[in-house]
């Protein structure tokens, strides 16, 4: 029952695939604006693609077993207030303390939503679009309403997505690390294996001694982490933290995993995937505007990316069913 | 004779409205291979289930080495040394050879990370070991169901066990590949290992298994040697009833055939279908679980395109290209699993029954709610249906009384002919002498109804003639006057 099909083989390769097409963009772009695709502004671009990077990464794993995290950016912004009024604060704070705090806070929130899913048995949609609310609502409450200021922050907290190291900024430099990090979690390690098996068949899972549920807590506590550490270098980086940062982000981080063939349905995708998928996305935003397409154009690209990347995983994830006759009468 | 290595006393497990599982003992020693047999709802597949830690047993002791231990999960079933084969495909499709196989059992390297060379080599070794030559970095997805049969015998190998388990594992296998499966099962029998070998087929229980215990109807009916048993005294005792139970067949007036079904094939699941279903009978389609039979129903319905064949209802051509087209014919099926299939359980139970008719319920496309309710309170008056109001939601129902809706809901279109899966599967034995009784009022009115069932009894008691499947091919078929258990059983096996 093997998949011969030239489109079965485009599928079954979805990195290879996107990565050519990212390449092509580059080269489309390049030929019409050539400045684009000079190093320091292909790092620019990476850099602001990093933030989406890591967390299409953490949500695929939340997506692999068959949940979603819908209340990543509201993590953003919560975490990333948290932090800003922690350093207006204690402005003596190291920017290290403030990066582990804000992964602390974001691992705490991401929990809330696993003990959900997980003890109580409530769907992850649900629960996180609750949580989704929940957490804007908090920043609301803890700053008033109010933005906290570049001027308010110290120079140290916002120094540390910005300062360079080998031409790439520290905040490529982390997407690139929890990237790897989460390749080496999802490829190497018992939990990682034991999450796609998870998704993949739940059933087949209990039978094999596999705590659905745990593994699901895991993954939103991983794809809170992730989200609380990416609220700090959010807040840093755009130098501002308020209520709406971040706000309908969550759809990006699905879109890019979506893009990046991790299916819905669970059990399929990987770490590559979902990072190219959310490189796709970034080159969308920066390259399109180069070439002088207007924003609502961008819009209506990404959309369609989105669709079609939605039918070819439907494609791609049609399964053989039983044979009852013996092979010999086929 | 040698200590069991694990022995099952007094085990019981209750289902809301079914036991199971009802005060069993089982013994398995090292070096033989006993078989497990039992019909189909015997309590085998639970049994497994204890066994391997997917249910807890609500009583019983299981001893290990005269020790008795608890089972609370699939870990604990490892720890012991348990291992086993399930009937259905519990494994991933979407993970390689290798990681099924080391899913729950993995090597680490001196960093703590998955030592996938090492896994990789060991996989080759179990594969090796097997005879058999499969990619271990192959999606499992990409072999044949024979092999990922295969690779589910390397997992159980992986993990160093003394006892396993085999639940119908030549059910999808040719016959070279039975009869590999036999050498190696000889094999782990001559290292030692205890076999428990679940089998419907006669012929490789008498083959290859030392010992037998039989169940009926969740109770322990007997065991001993192999050698001290003939397959007639098997039969007597997987269907022996002493107290038959009474069905209330009313004998209808069978007159013309009012469908005829020719050679009706389908690629992969059935194959030269032919039969004829009289006005006022009930036609009862035997077999084990997946022979065929519920694909074949749900051709008749449309839901399963047919490759070749020809069907006739009430005299005109029938080709149903949906169920709807089947219903506006006159043709009606109930599905066995009435959660996914049948109710639509979060609405209430008038709504369900008008459900295929809203249509004809309707004036300028807003619905007649006081028609509807008439119809509703109509059926469900005839189906003696218990519920406080019919405004009560299916989901709060019993399951008896879950399956008198969804009866209804067909009925109420005014077919010819009915089909039932499993009309009576899981439900109390109050709500199954009402669900016979209903369609032997059906029949009496002039209906005809095609009874899927796994029962013996049940088929025995209701049907008129009984078509027996096996392997999506009907294999034998049976009157009143010739019908016998044992025939039916022995038909249903393929022996």
């Amino acid at each position: 029952m093997k998949n011969t099909s030239f489109f079965g083989k485009l599928i079954s390769h979805r990195e290879w695939l996107l990565g050519a097409i990212i390449v092509l963009m580059l080269v489309g772009v390049g030929y019409t604006a050539p400045f684009f695709v000079t190093p320091s502004n292909l790092a620019e671009a990476f850099d602001d693609t990093s933030i989406l990077i890591m967390l299409a990464c953490a949500q695929m794993l939340v997506i692999l077993t068959r949940c979603i995290d819908l209340s990543v950016a509201s993590n953003i912004a919560l975490t990333g207030m948290c932090v800003a009024l922690f350093n207006v604060a204690y402005p003596e704070t190291p920017a290290l303390v403030t990066l582990i705090l804000s992964i602390g806070i974001g691992i705490v929130l991401g929990a809330f939503n696993g003990v959900l899913v997980w003890l109580v048995g409530i769907p992850s949609i649900v629960v996180t679009l609750g949580t989704m609310s929940v957490y804007r609502g908090f920043v609301f409450l803890l700053s008033d309403g109010e933005w906290v200021n570049a001027h308010e922050m110290t120079p140290q907290f916002l120094a540390l997505p910005r300062a360079t190291f080998l031409d790439l900024t520290v905040l490529s430099w982390i997407a690139i690390a929890v990237t790897l990090a989460l390749f080496v979690f999802t490829r190497f390690t018992k939990t990682g294996l034991s999450i796609f098996a998870v998704g993949g068949n739940p059933k087949a899972a209990v039978y094999s001694g596999l705590n659905v549920g745990k593994h699901q807590f895991i993954t939103f506590c991983i794809s809170g982490a992730v989200a609380g550490m990416c609220g700090y270098l959010w807040v840093s980086r755009y130098a501002v933290a308020y209520v709406e940062v971040a706000l309908a982000f969550e759809l990006q981080v699905v879109a890019a995993c979506v893009i990046g063939g991790i299916s819905i349905a669970g059990g399929i995708g990987t770490i590559w995937g979902a990072a190219l998928g959310a490189i796709f996305l970034g080159l969308i935003k920066n390259a399109l505007p180069v070439i002088g397409i207007s924003p609502f154009w961008q819009l209506a690209i990404s959309g369609l990316v989105i669709v079609l990347a939605v039918i070819i995983n439907s494609r791609s994830e049609k399964r053989g069913g039983r044979r009852i006759l013996r092979e010999a009468h086929q | 004779m040698n200590r069991p290595v694990l022995e099952l006393r007094n085990i019981s497990k209750t289902f809301p409205g079914v036991k199971a599982l009802d005060g069993v003992e089982l013994q398995l020693y090292p070096g033989q291979v006993t078989a497990l047999i039992g019909e189909n709802g015997a309590g085998k597949s639970t049994l497994v289930k204890v066994l391997t830690g997917i249910y807890a047993p609500d009583g019983g002791d299981i001893l290990i080495d005269d020790e008795p231990v608890t089972m609370a999960a699939a870990t604990d079933a490892k720890r012991f040394g348990i291992s086993a084969i399930h009937q259905e495909a519990v494994m991933f499709d979407e993970l390689t050879v290798t990681e099924n196989i080391f899913i729950n059992n993995q090597n680490r390297n001196v960093f703590g990370l998955l030592d996938w060379p090492l896994m990789r080599k060991r996989a080759k070794t179990l594969l090796q070991y097997l005879d058999v030559n499969i990619d271990p970095d192959l999606p499992l997805r990409e072999l044949s169901v024979a092999h990922k049969h295969l690779v589910s015998f390397a997992s159980a190998l992986s993990v160093n066990s003394n006892i396993v388990i085999m639940d119908e594992p030549t059910a999808s296998l040719s016959h070279h590949e039975i009869q590999e499966l036999y050498r190696l099962v000889r094999r782990l029998r001559d290292e030692g290992k205890a076999i428990l070998f679940i089998s419907h087929k006669f012929d490789e229980i008498f083959e290859i298994c030392d010992r037998y215990t039989v169940f009926r109807d969740g109770q322990f009916v007997g065991s001993g040697e192999i050698t001290d048993v003939t397959q007639d005294d098997l039969v007597a005792m997987m269907v022996g009833r002493t107290v038959q139970q009474v069905y209330p067949k009313i004998d209808a007036e069978i007159g013309d055939a009012v469908m005829s079904v020719e050679g009706l094939s389908h690629p992969t699941e059935f194959a030269d279908i032919t039969f004829d279903l009289r006005k006022g009978e009930i036609l009862g389609f035997y077999g084990l679980v997946g022979a065929g039979r519920s694909e074949v129903m749900q051709a008749l319905f449309g839901l399963t395109p047919i490759s070749s064949g020809a069907m006739h209802l009430n005299g005109k051509p029938f080709k149903p290209r949906t169920p709807g087209d089947a219903v506006d014919q006159g043709l009606v099926y109930v599905p066995e699993d009435r959660q996914h299939q049948g109710a639509i359980l979060t609405l209430p139970i008038f709504q369900n029954i008008t459900l295929p008719q809203l249509g004809g319920l309707s004036r300028s496309g807003f619905i007649d709610m006081a028609r509807e309710y008439d119809v509703a309170r109509e059926y469900a008056t005839r189906l003696q249906l218990k519920a406080s109001s019919l405004s009560e939601n299916v989901e709060n129902l019993s399951g008896g009384n879950q399956q008198k809706v969804v009866i209804g809901k067909w009925l109420a279109t005014n077919p010819n002919v009915i089909i039932v899966d499993e009309p009576t599967k899981g439900i109390d034995i109050g709500s199954k002498a009402a669900v016979h009784k209903f369609m032997g009022e059906l029949v009496a009115q002039g209906l005809s109804v095609i009874m899927v069932s796994s029962e013996l009894p049940e088929v025995m008691g209701m049907a008129d003639r009984v078509i027996v499947m096996h392997e999506g091919r009907i294999v034998a078929r049976f009157d009143r006057q010739n019908m016998t258990a044992e025939a039916i059983v022995t038909a249903a096996t393929g022996a």
